[in-house]
C-alpha cells in the first residue's frame, strides 16, 4: 500500500487534494454510458468490410449482392467518399476506404449501413473483392530497399542526431541489440459512436476519441464538406493510451449517415478493433555506450528502427521522441543516434502511453546495468553519477530549464524499504492458479530503471487549448474540448475552478467541436498543463472582469478587491458582497492557451524542440521458475517528478495504472504477427496483467519540484510510469535469471532456452 | 433460428429428437465466443440446458462421484468437492475468470472438446466414464473413447451428455497447467496425477499436447512399479525416469500459445514435480 493519505475534504476538492471521479461509481456498477451505449430510434447499425490479405490489388467490388439483400440502406466504397480520400493524424497517407490496393490486414474496403447488425454481417459477406494477393513487406529492416508499398514510400521518417564531438571513444564500451514487440493499447470499450444528419446538409457525430478538432478536421476534408458542418461530441470513453488519436469508424459514420439521411450506430467487436486501431512501435535497438573507468559516460551510439506498418499515423513523431531520448536521463557530451521508422505491411503503428521513449528506455537501461556490470560499479551509482539535472543538455543540445530531479526519483525509490511479505500460497508463486511451482523451484530477482519523455506537443508544433469560463449566479460552468479519456479533466477542470474563482459549484460542458475551440489532443502527458492551463487563464480573466465589475459598481479601488470562499472583498475591510449577488449579471471568457514555443530540430537533430520533461524512476522484484519460464512480478516501487500533485487519488491511479501496462510489456504483451497477420487478435490470446499478475504500486515518493512555466507547477503525469516500469521488470528479470534477455516481452522460452525450440 | 429453453431432461431429449443436429448451449462460454467471431452462423436450432434440474450439481454414490453435465466449475472450485476431486477442484480454478467460472459447465467442456479443455486429463487420468442419454437410451463411453479428435466427440446426434462418473479421491491428486499468465490464461500444457493408493497405480493425464487428453501408459507403469508404497517415497532416478517418459508421450504442436519444444519439456518438469508432491523423494 501506499504512504499516500487519501482523504475526502471537507468542501468540494480544490487544487492539491483528492477529488475522486463523477464517473467512477458509475462506471464500476456498470451505468456509465460508453459509446458503444448510445441509441436513437431511427438509427440503422454499421459495419466494415476489412481486407483479408496484408497486401493485394484490388481488381474490383461488386456491391451489387449486399445492396440486393432486404434491410440494407447502403454500401459505400472508395467511390463514394466526395472529398480527400486520403487522412492521416501527420501527413494524409491512408485512404478512408481503400481504392486500389490494400496495405495491411484489416484496412477497411466497404462499409454497409442496414437495418440491424445481423442484416449488416450478412451484407459484408455478400460484397465481391477481386483481390490480386501480392507478397507483403514485413521485415522493417528490408523496408527502405524494397519497391515501395505506398507512393510516400517506404521511408517515413529518419532523424541521425549527431551531438558533441564525434571521436570521442570511451576507455569502456559496451554494446547490446534489442528488440522491443507491438504491443496494444488494450483499452476495454471498443471503437464505437453515433453519426446524425443534421437539417443543413451536414452531420453529427458522437464518439469516443482523444482530439475531437482533429478528427472533425479530418473527416471535414473527406466529406468535401466545411468544418462547421462537422459537428463532433465526445461520448463515454472507455479507455484510449493513443489508440484513439487517429481516426477509426469517424469518416465512415458520418458517409453513411449523410448517404442514408438516418442515424446510423457502429460498435468494433474485439477482434475489429485490434484491426482497426494502430499499435505501439515494434523496435529493434543497437547501443554503444562508451565509458571513462570512473563511470564517466562519454558518448552513446544508436541505431534504432521502428516498424511502422501501413501508414505513417503519428509515426514522425514517435521517432523523434525515440531519437531524442535513446540514451536515457542522463548527460553525455557525445552522440550519434540514427533513428528511422518504416513502412511495411504489418499493422500500422501510432500513439501508445510513453510514445516511443519506452521503447528505447529498455534499451539504454540494458546498457547501462551492463556498463554497469563492465565497469564493476553499482548500477545505481553509475546512474547517480550521469543522471541528468536541471541546467544539463540533451542530446539535442537543448537546456533543461525546469525541474529534472533525477538523482531524487532515483534515490527515493530503491531508498524506499520493501514491505515484501513471504507467501506459501501456492497461487502467488509463479504459474499463479496453474499451481506448477513450489517455493523451491524459484528464484527471485531485483533491479531498478529510470526514464523520460517530453510533455507536450514538441518540433514547433502550435499546441493550444481553447476554454470559456461562464460564471453566474455563484455557479461557474466550463466549457473545454478536452477529452476525457480517464486521465481525470473532469475532476481537475473542478478544482482548478474553485481555486480561482472560489466558487463550489463548477458544471462541465458536453465536450464538442460546435461550443469551443481545439483543447489539442488527450495525449503527451498534455491536458493537466494545456487544459488546465485553458481553464485556469479563462477563470482568472473572469475574476478579473467581475472584480473590475464590481469596482466601478460599488465605487471601490479595484487593487484592494479579492475573491476569497465566495466572497468579494475589499483588503480595507469596508466593502464585502458575496459571489451569488455580484453575479446575477453572467460573466464569460473565452480564452485560448499556448506552451511556450519550441522549434524544429536541424540536420543534426540539434534544437529546442521541447517544452518540459518528466522523470520516474522503478524497482522491481521479480519471482522466477527458471525450469518453466514462469515469472511473477512481485513487487514494483516507484517515485515520479510530478512538479506538484493536484489530485493525488488520481495521481495514484495513473501510476498505478501505467505500471500494470509497463509489467504487461515486460512479460506478456504483445500483438503476435506473422507475415502480416495478427495472430492474437482477442482478450483470449492478447493477455494483459490479472490481478495475480500485477503487484501493489509502491509509491515512494511524489516528487514536488514545481515547474515554471506550467499551471500551478504541475508536470503531466500520465506517461512515465508506464517508461521505466517495463525496464525495471526485465531487469529484475535477468538480475534473476542471468540470462542476457534482450527482448521484450519476455517469453518463457526466453528463459528456459531450450536446445530445439524454434519459437 | 429456433432457442429452446428446456426446463426438463425429458423436455431437452424430446427437442433434440425432433432437431437432433441442434446446438447444445449450456455455460456458452466457447459457444457464445463462436457465434461472436461468426463460426456458426448457419445454426439453425439451439437446446439450452443449464435450466435442466436433472444436469445440476453432484452427488457421491458409494466410491463414485456422479457429476452433472450442468455442473459448474464454480461448483467444482468448493471445499467439499475439492475433499473428494482435488485435482477436478484445481482444475477449475484455473478456468477464466469468476464470471466465466460461473457460467462455464463441465458438460460444455467435454462437448467443446478442445484440446486445452481444462478438465480433460484430470478425466482422463480418472478413467472418467461419460454418461450421455438420447430420447432412444443411454449409453456409456470411456473418456477416452468419448474424445475423438481436436473438437471432435463422439456425441451422436440426438444425444445429450448427461453425466460424468469419476471415482472418489483414493490419494493424492494434482493439477498443473502452464500459461505465460498467471491467471485467466488458456493452458499451453496440463498434467493431472491421481494416485490410487488401494491399487497402487499411479495415473496420469497430459493435457493441450495432443489432439486429445494422452495417458502415458509406461511413465504410469514406471512410476506404480517403482514407488515405495509403504513408505509413500520415491527415488530421484524414478522421478527423473518419470519426468523423461512423460515428456516422451507427449504429442504437442506449435502454435501461437508456445512452441511444442516447450510443451514437451513443461510436461516433464510438472511430471516430475507432482510425483514429488504425492511421494516424498527419496534422499540419496
Amino acid at each position: 500500500m501506499t504512504d499516500i493519505q487519501i482523504t475526502s475534504p471537507v468542501s468540494a476538492p480544490r487544487i492539491g487534494e483528492s477529488a475522486p471521479r463523477p464517473d467512477g461509481v458509475p462506471k464500476v456498477t456498470g451505468t456509465f454510458t460508453f459509446s458503444s451505449d448510445l441509441w436513437h430510434n431511427n438509427m440503422l447499425w454499421g459495419g466494415t468490410l476489412r481486407s483479408p490479405h496484408p497486401s493485394a490489388n484490388i481488381k474490383s467490388i461488386d456491391i451489387s449482392g449486399a445492396l440486393a439483400i432486404n434491410g440494407v440502406s447502403a454500401v459505400l466504397t472508395h467511390t463514394d467518399v466526395p472529398g480527400s480520400l486520403l487522412y492521416g493524424l501527420e501527413h494524409a497517407d491512408q485512404p478512408v476506404l481503400a481504392a486500389d490496393v490494400v496495405r495491411y490486414e484489416g484496412e477497411s474496403v466497404a462499409i454497409v449501413a442496414a437495418d440491424h447488425p445481423e442484416t449488416v454481417r450478412r451484407a459484408l459477406a455478400a460484397i465481391v473483392v477481386d483481390y490480386q494477393v501480392t507478397a507483403p513487406l514485413v521485415d522493417p529492416e528490408a523496408a527502405e530497399q524494397a519497391e515501395p508499398i505506398h507512393p510516400d514510400g517506404n521511408l517515413i521518417r529518419r532523424l541521425r542526431l549527431r551531438h558533441g564531438d564525434q571521436n570521442i571513444q570511451g576507455e569502456i564500451q559496451v554494446e547490446g541489440t534489442y528488440e522491443v514487440g507491438m504491443q496494444d493499447q488494450a483499452f476495454l470499450g471498443p471503437e464505437s459512436g453515433l453519426a446524425l444528419p443534421s437539417e443543413d446538409g451536414g452531420v453529427e457525430l458522437f464518439v469516443s476519441t482523444q482530439w475531437l478538432h482533429s478528427d472533425r478536421d479530418q473527416v471535414a476534408v473527406c466529406l468535401g464538406l466545411p468544418p462547421e458542418k462537422v459537428r463532433f461530441t465526445l461520448s463515454g470513453v472507455g479507455g484510449a493510451f493513443g489508440a484513439r488519436e487517429d481516426l477509426s469508424l469517424h469518416a465512415h459514420l458520418c458517409l453513411l449517415a449523410l448517404h442514408t439521411g438516418r442515424p446510423v450506430k457502429m460498435v468494433y467487436s474485439r477482434e475489429e478493433s485490434f484491426h482497426g486501431h494502430v499499435h505501439r512501435h515494434p523496435a529493434r535497438m543497437w547501443y554503444r555506450h562508451h565509458a571513462d573507468t570512473d563511470g564517466n559516460l562519454l558518448r552513446v551510439e544508436a541505431r534504432l528502427i521502428l516498424d511502422g506498418g501501413a501508414y505513417a499515423s503519428s509515426s514522425g513523431a514517435v521517432i523523434s521522441n525515440a531519437t531524442c531520448f535513446a540514451a536515457g536521463p542522463y548527460l553525455i557530451p557525445s552522440a550519434d543516434i540514427d533513428g528511422a521508422v518504416v513502412r511495411t505491411n504489418n499493422p500500422p503503428c501510432g500513439a501508445m502511453r510513453g510514445f516511443g521513449a519506452v521503447q528505447t528506455c529498455v534499451g539504454h537501461e540494458a546498457q547501462m546495468d551492463k556498463l554497469a556490470a563492465a565497469l564493476g560499479m553499482d548500477p545505481v551509482e553509475l546512474r547517480l553519477k550521469n543522471a541528468l539535472k536541471s541546467g544539463d543538455k540533451l542530446l539535442t543540445g537543448q537546456t533543461i530549464t525546469g525541474a529534472a530531479p533525477v538523482a531524487e526519483v532515483i534515490k527515493s525509490c530503491v531508498d524506499h524499504p520493501s514491505t515484501l511479505i513471504p507467501s506459501d500460497d501456492m497461487m502467488s508463486l509463479p504459474g499463479g492458479a496453474g499451481r506448477t511451482a513450489d517455493p523451491h523451484h524459484i528464484v527471485r530477482g531485483q533491479a531498478m530503471a529510470v526514464g523520460f519523455k517530453n510533455l507536450l506537443f514538441s518540433e514547433g508544433f502550435d499546441d493550444y487549448s481553447s476554454a470559456i469560463c461562464h460564471l453566474v449566479d455563484g455557479v461557474a460552468t466550463i466549457t473545454c474540448a478536452c477529452a476525457e479519456v480517464g486521465q481525470g479533466f473532469v475532476t481537475l477542470a473542478q478544482q482548478i475552478t474553485r481555486e480561482v474563482l472560489g466558487v463550489e459549484e463548477v458544471i462541465l460542458a458536453p465536450a464538442a467541436t460546435a461550443t469551443v475551440g481545439s483543447a489539442g489532443s488527450t495525449s503527451a502527458s498534455r491536458q493537466t498543463w494545456m487544459s488546465g492551463g485553458a481553464v485556469q487563464k479563462a477563470c482568472e480573466a473572469v475574476r478579473q472582469q467581475l472584480l473590475e465589475r464590481i469596482a466601478d459598481q460599488h465605487q471601490v479601488n479595484l487593487d484592494d478587491l479579492v475573491l476569497v470562499d465566495g466572497q468579494i472583498v475589499s483588503l480595507s475591510g469596508n466593502f464585502s458582497l458575496d459571489l451569488a449577488t455580484a453575479t446575477t449579471e453572467p460573466l464569460e471568457a473565452d480564452i485560448e492557451y499556448h506552451h511556450a514555443p519550441t522549434y524544429p530540430v536541424d540536420e543534426n537533430g540539434q534544437g529546442d524542440a521541447h517544452v518540459s520533461f518528466a522523470f520516474a524512476a522503478h524497482r522491481a522484484v521479480v519471482d522466477v521458475d527458471p525450469e518453466l519460464g514462469l515469472v511473477k512480478v512481485v513487487e514494483l516501487t516507484t517515485s515520479q517528478d510530478v512538479g506538484r500533485l493536484l489530485n493525488p487519488l488520481q495521481a495514484v491511479g495513473q501510476l498505478e495504472g501505467g505500471a500494470s501496462q509497463g509489467v504487461g510489456l515486460a512479460v506478456m504483451e504483445e500483438v503476435l504477427v506473422t507475415e502480416g497477420r495478427i495472430r492474437n487478435a482477442s482478450f483470449t490470446d492478447y493477455l494483459i496483467p490479472t490481478a495475480l499478475d500485477m503487484p501493489p504500486v509502491e509509491i515512494a515518493a511524489f516528487i514536488e519540484q514545481p515547474e515554471p512555466g506550467a499551471p500551478f507547477g504541475a508536470k503531466g503525469i500520465g506517461e512515465p510510469p508506464s517508461i521505466s516500469s517495463t525496464a525495471a521488470v526485465v531487469a529484475a528479470l535477468r538480475d534473476a535469471t542471468k540470462r542476457e534477455l534482450p527482448r521484450v516481452p519476455v517469453r518463457p522460452t526466453d528463459i528456459v532456452q531450450l536446445e530445439d525450440d524454434t519459437p | 433460428m429456433s432457442i429452446t429453453i428446456a426446463r426438463s431432461l425429458d423436455h431437452a431429449l424430446t427437442t433434440l429428437h425432433e432437431n437432433p443436429d441442434a446446438l447444445i448451449l449450456a455455460g456458452g462460454t466457447d459457444l457464445m465466443v463462436q457465434i461472436n467471431r461468426g463460426y456458426l452462423n448457419e445454426l439453425s436450432t439451439v437446446i439450452a440446458v443449464n435450466r435442466i434440474p436433472e444436469l445440476q450439481g453432484w452427488k457421491q454414490q458409494d466410491d463414485t462421484l456422479v457429476l452433472g453435465a450442468g455442473l459448474t466449475y464454480a461448483e467444482m472450485e468448493k471445499s467439499d468437492f475439492a475433499a473428494v476431486a482435488p485435482a477436478l477442484a484445481q482444475a477449475a480454478r484455473t478456468v477464466g475468470s469468476p464470471q466465466i467460472r460461473n457460467a462455464g459447465t463441465l458438460g460444455g467442456n467435454l462437448g467443446t472438446a478442445s484440446p486445452a479443455g481444462d478438465t480433460l486429463p484430470v478425466l482422463a487420468a480418472l478413467d472418467a466414464v461419460i454418461c450421455l442419454r438420447s430420447a432412444q437410451g443411454a449409453r456409456r463411453l470411456p473418456i477416452l473413447e468419448f474424445i475423438t479428435g481436436v473438437k471432435n466427440n463422439a456425441r451422436q446426434p440426438g444425444e445429450l451428455i448427461e453425466e460424468v462418473h469419476i471415482p472418489a479421491a483414493q490419494g493424492h491428486q494434482e493439477f498443473c497447467k502452464i500459461g505465460p499468465r498467471n491467471a485467466m490464461v488458456i493452458s499451453v500444457a496440463s498434467l493431472a496425477l491421481i494416485v490410487d493408493q488401494q491399487n497402487k497405480k499411479v495415473r496420469l493425464g497430459l493435457g493441450t499436447v495432443g489432439p486429445v487428453p494422452l495417458r502415458p501408459a509406461e511413465a504410469e507403469e514406471h512410476l506404480s512399479t517403482n514407488v515405495n508404497w509403504a513408505a509413500n517415497t520415491v527415488s530421484a532416478a524414478t522421478l527423473d525416469q518419470f519426468s523423461t517418459l512423460a515428456a516422451a508421450a507427449a504429442r504437442p504442436i506449435d502454435d501461437h500459445r508456445g512452441t511444442a519444444a516447450y510443451r514437451r519439456h513443461a510436461i516433464g518438469v510438472m511430471a516430475r514435480r507432482t510425483a514429488a508432491r504425492a511421494f516424498t523423494e527419496e534422499t540419496a
